[in-house]
């Protein structure tokens, strides 16, 4: 009977891509804490994830199949940042237009990888529940 | 799995926070360096940041990604004159002019910038940690 790792896998794929697209934002925005008229931007991850399909069920596949000419494609490895990649709201803009708050940024980032690891667990633990049937012991 | 690109924002906040500090350290070091004349003093250096834009074709919609010094500004304060006519560098009144170096800001300038290198290596630190746990994946 084969399997389908996707549907196996669940929702944590998708999360786990996203969650690596958040740290890259997030780097940016510290990098950018001094840079003058810089806006701090993040990913709705919420939206991110049911766009990759995570809210359905496991049975549908969570890739985006182009199954006619006129889709649109998608970039290689399906980006996901464009609609869901926004623009923070400052609490206290700067005067010279920077838009990042240092302290909310950190406590992003660690929330960000946080989750990110708890991700990374689900998934180990859905490889190891696979590699237990496979060699039964 | 986060991409390599977080090393290369991370880098470049480093490299930009240290040419910040270089500017800190030249300019507290000449803080002192007074001239007779006032056109050839010394004058307080500050970097200006700017968001580089990723390139169009590879990152169509990011928008803003890494950081990069786009010069150093001069800041055009007027120096200060003292009287100072034992001075050797006195000019004929008398008058030495000592940089527009403000010494409390350089070093508010410091600390900033020292935070925001400890933030980016934070943020290495802790992408780094989290791929090698991602290259650990199942085992």
């Amino acid at each position: 009977m084969p399997i389908n790792l996707d549907a196996y896998l669940g929702v944590h794929a998708d999360a786990l891509k996203i969650r690596g697209q958040r740290t890259e934002v997030l780097a940016r925005n510290l990098a950018n804490a001094d840079t003058p008229g810089y806006q701090a931007r993040d990913i709705d991850f919420r939206a991110a994830l049911a766009a990759a399909g995570g809210v359905n069920d496991a049975q549908t596949p969570v890739a985006i199949n182009a199954t006619n000419a006129r889709h649109i494609a998608t970039a290689e490895g399906g980006e996901t940042s464009s609609p869901h990649l926004k623009y923070r709201v400052p609490l206290a803009p700067a005067l010279d237009g920077n838009t990042v708050d240092v302290q909310m940024e950190q406590a992003a980032f660690a929330e960000n990888s946080v989750r990110f690891q708890a991700t990374l667990s689900f998934l180990s633990a859905r490889f190891r529940g696979l590699l237990t049937a496979i060699t039964g012991q | 799995m986060p991409s390599f690109k977080v090393f290369d924002i991370a880098g470049s906040g480093l490299s930009a926070q240290s040419v910040r500090l270089n500017t800190v350290a030249s300019n507290l070091a000449n803080a002192d360096s007074v001239s007779g004349d006032p056109k050839s003093v010394y004058k307080a250096r500050h970097p200006v940041f700017e968001a580089v834009k990723a390139s169009l074709a590879a990152q169509p919609q990011d928008g803003n990604a890494a950081v990069r010094v786009r010069g150093i500004m001069e800041s055009d304060a007027a120096p200060t004159a003292r009287y100072e006519p034992g001075n050797p560098l006195a000019n004929p009144e008398g008058y030495v002019y000592a940089p527009n170096v403000n010494v409390v800001e350089e070093m508010v300038d410091m600390i900033s910038a020292s935070r925001a290198y400890q933030n980016n290596v934070e943020v290495m630190n802790t992408s780094k940690e989290l791929m090698l746990a991602t290259l650990k994946l199942g085992s």
